[in-house]
């Protein structure tokens, strides 16, 4: 099986789909003569043409609007936003225009735009390079939110992405993109070939949105995470020897109740674990969920761990990650109480 | 009117105050010893000194993610700048900003962006109060070939001439847009003439030439001043490092970088004329040299030895009252 970091598979997904589907069409800023800031594009501009791989000025506003007006009218445009925090001059648009078109023309108009952006902290990009807005996204109905935290899952979404019919919201951690990380900074950097993850087949192949990932069974909790964060609360929960139930979401929106409640009825704890920050996160909509749906179940409060309520800060980017400490608070209160 | 020695010797040691800065940056860079990204603003000194040495400081700045030649240009304190890139406890914004987010509203400095586009609908608003306030004053929004493409700019520049508001907006063409050339970036290929066609006076000038830009900004300045409403000007300039630190540069063609340095550097350029029309003795300027190195070094010393944030500082500033 061939090795892939996640910026390989991304490519990969890519390539595939421009060469299966002459409606596919990247578009974005730097992404075809340079290759896009992370390499993601690299070499598809040679290979696929300029008309199907666009160069755009610095417009977010206009690249996702474009991207809809091209969706609608039969071709499936893969736009990227060069990091997420770039995302906000097209809210407007995702917000008003892309989410709701199916919906307004009673399903007679769809635009089956795919947005993929880097996102999350970890690499000291300062505030405007290291934002998890996902959860943002998760409040606007009409598109889906995806966000893998592997190279094999990665190439899998964004093909079923691209291939989905609806708008989808494509978050790639840019933490994980060479390796998988624990929250430690000090450690050295692990590559993804050391992990099974970062198996990945060069053909055609889907992983669906919607269906999340037990990275791993267990049974004395429940951790929900997805993102950079899958990594760093196994680790957490290894170091403390818990035998933990660790839930990757994959996709927020749709996201995968039954996989999330048969665990947390099983356990009867559970850990929330994101990026971004607390409140009014996409962590409450899981805690709210989950006592909806195993109230009688919990042995224990639900903790969260998440982003400081703060713009994400300059100097002090191991402070405010939610690293292993601030998850290892968590699974203690969840164990300790009765 | 001619420059005075004084104010001469000024812009030469503010140009190569921003040079200085940068090139140790470059390296201090390198050390890994500096979190986030860095865009330096080598090369395009003539520029934001050209401007700002005709500003006061209740005249407003706005600038982008490439702005420490921006801040040291408007004033701000060139110790406090480094120490804010170093993340230090006692930086400009207290290590909250980082490189691509100083600002000092006491010298008018109303904050580098790393935004692309953010900046000229801001300064379109400082435009608003320096009309309100009837002194005069000026806002200027640095931006460049790639945030002139970006609908926030076109918004600004129309706003600016329907309030008829002392804006400038000042597009500094280094052509790169990030990594993708401006010829290909920007449709019309001419900024100057897009600007005018919003309806205000757009002018353009070599940026590489410090001379240059002063009188032009001399001229277009008294227009905005006057009340005359906003102004467009171009200045042709060069970027002599990436468009971020680490940047491979792929896209530039052989020797580029050599020859840029060699035949646009506004350093030189200064000194060329400055010795042609016998404006200033050269020596007066290698003494400016010794004495911008060793703000550098201090600069850089002090940073390195300052405090770190404290955990709980990060919660302080997000409101003004909690």
């Amino acid at each position: 099986m061939p090795q892939m970091n996640m910026i390989q598979a991304l490519n990969s997904a890519m390539d595939i789909m421009l060469t299966r589907d002459p409606s596919v069409v990247l578009m974005g800023e730097d992404i075809g003569y340079f290759g896009g800031v992370f390499r993601t594009t690299e070499g598809l501009q040679r290979k696929h043409g300029e008309h199907r791989v666009l160069d755009t000025p610095i417009a977010e506003g206009g690249i996702i609007a474009a991207a809809i007006g091209m969706g609608v009218n039969g071709l499936r445009p893969v736009a990227e936003i060069q990091f997420a925090d770039y995302i906000y001059p097209g809210f407007d648009q995702i917000v008003s225009e892309l989410a709701r078109l199916r919906f307004r023309t009673a399903g007679d108009f769809f635009a089956p735009v795919t947005i993929r952006t880097p996102c999350g902290g970890g690499i000291r990009g300062g505030q405007t390079h290291s934002q998890s807005p996902e959860g943002i996204f998760t409040h606007v109905c009409g598109v889906k939110v995806a966000m893998p935290s592997n190279p094999y899952d990665a190439k899998g979404m964004l093909i079923a992405s691209i291939e989905d019919d609806d708008p989808v919201l494509f978050f790639e951690p840019k933490r994980l993109y060479n390796g998988p990380f624990d929250g430690d900074p000090n450690k050295p950097a692990v590559p993804w070939s050391t992990h099974p993850k970062g198996e990945v087949p060069d053909g055609y192949y889907t992983v669906p949105l919607g269906k999340a990932d037990i990275v791993r069974p267990g049974n004395d909790l429940t951790i929900v995470t997805y993102g950079t964060m899958t990594f760093v609360a196994a680790a957490a929960a290894a170091a403390m020897g818990l035998d933990a139930e660790v839930i990757d979401l994959r996709s927020m929106v749709p996201l995968d109740v039954d996989t999330i409640c048969t665990s947390v009825k099983k356990t009867g704890r559970c850990v929330v674990a994101h990026e971004a920050t607390r409140f009014s996160g996409f962590g409450a909509e899981l805690v709210a969920l989950i006592q909806e749906e195993c109230f009688w179940n919990l042995e224990a409060p639900i903790q969260r761990v998440a982003g400081w309520d703060t713009p994400y800060p300059h100097a002090f980017e191991w402070e405010y990650f939610p690293g292993q400490a601030r998850v290892t608070t968590a699974l203690k209160a969840v164990m300790e109480s009765a | 009117m001619p420059l005075s020695k004084d104010q001469l010797r000024r812009a030469y040691r503010q140009m190569k105050t921003i040079r200085e800065f940068e090139e140790r940056l470059h390296l201090e860079i390198a050390t890994g010893d500096i979190a986030g990204f860095t865009h330096l603003y080598c090369g395009q000194e003539a520029v934001a000194v050209g401007v700002c040495e005709h500003l006061a400081n209740d005249d407003f700045i706005v600038s982008t993610h490439r702005g420490h030649g921006h801040c040291i240009a408007k004033g701000c304190d060139v110790v406090g700048m480094m120490k804010e890139i170093y993340g230090r406890r006692d930086g400009l914004c207290k290590g909250k900003g980082g490189s691509m987010h100083i600002a000092d509203v006491n010298v008018g400095m109303l904050g580098a962006n790393g935004i692309v586009g953010a900046g000229a609908p801001l300064a379109v608003g400082a435009g608003v109060a320096a009309r309100m306030d009837g002194a005069g004053k000026v806002s200027i929004a640095f931006s460049g070939d790639g945030a002139c493409n970006q609908g926030t700019t076109f918004e600004a520049m129309n706003m600016a001439v329907v309030l008829k508001l002392p804006v400038i907006f000042v597009y500094e063409n280094n052509h790169y847009s990030e990594h993708t050339g401006a010829d290909y970036a920007v449709g019309s290929k001419d900024m100057t003439k897009r600007a005018a066609g919003f309806g205000m006076l757009a002018r353009k000038a070599d940026g590489c030439d410090f001379f240059a830009v002063y009188d032009l900004m001399t001229e277009v300045l008294q227009h905005c001043r006057s009340g005359a409403g906003p102004a467009s000007v171009e200045l042709d300039t060069e970027r002599f490092f990436g468009h971020f630190e680490g940047d491979p540069q792929r896209y530039r063609g052989p020797g580029e970088l050599e020859r840029l340095r060699e035949t646009r550097d506004c350093l030189k350029n200064f000194r060329a004329t400055a010795k042609a029309r016998k404006l200033i003795d050269l020596a007066e300027l290698d003494a400016i040299d010794a004495q911008v190195m060793q703000l550098i070094e201090s600069a850089v010393t002090q940073a390195r030895a300052a405090p770190v944030p404290q955990a709980a500082d990060v919660f302080e500033d997000v409101y003004v009252t909690y």
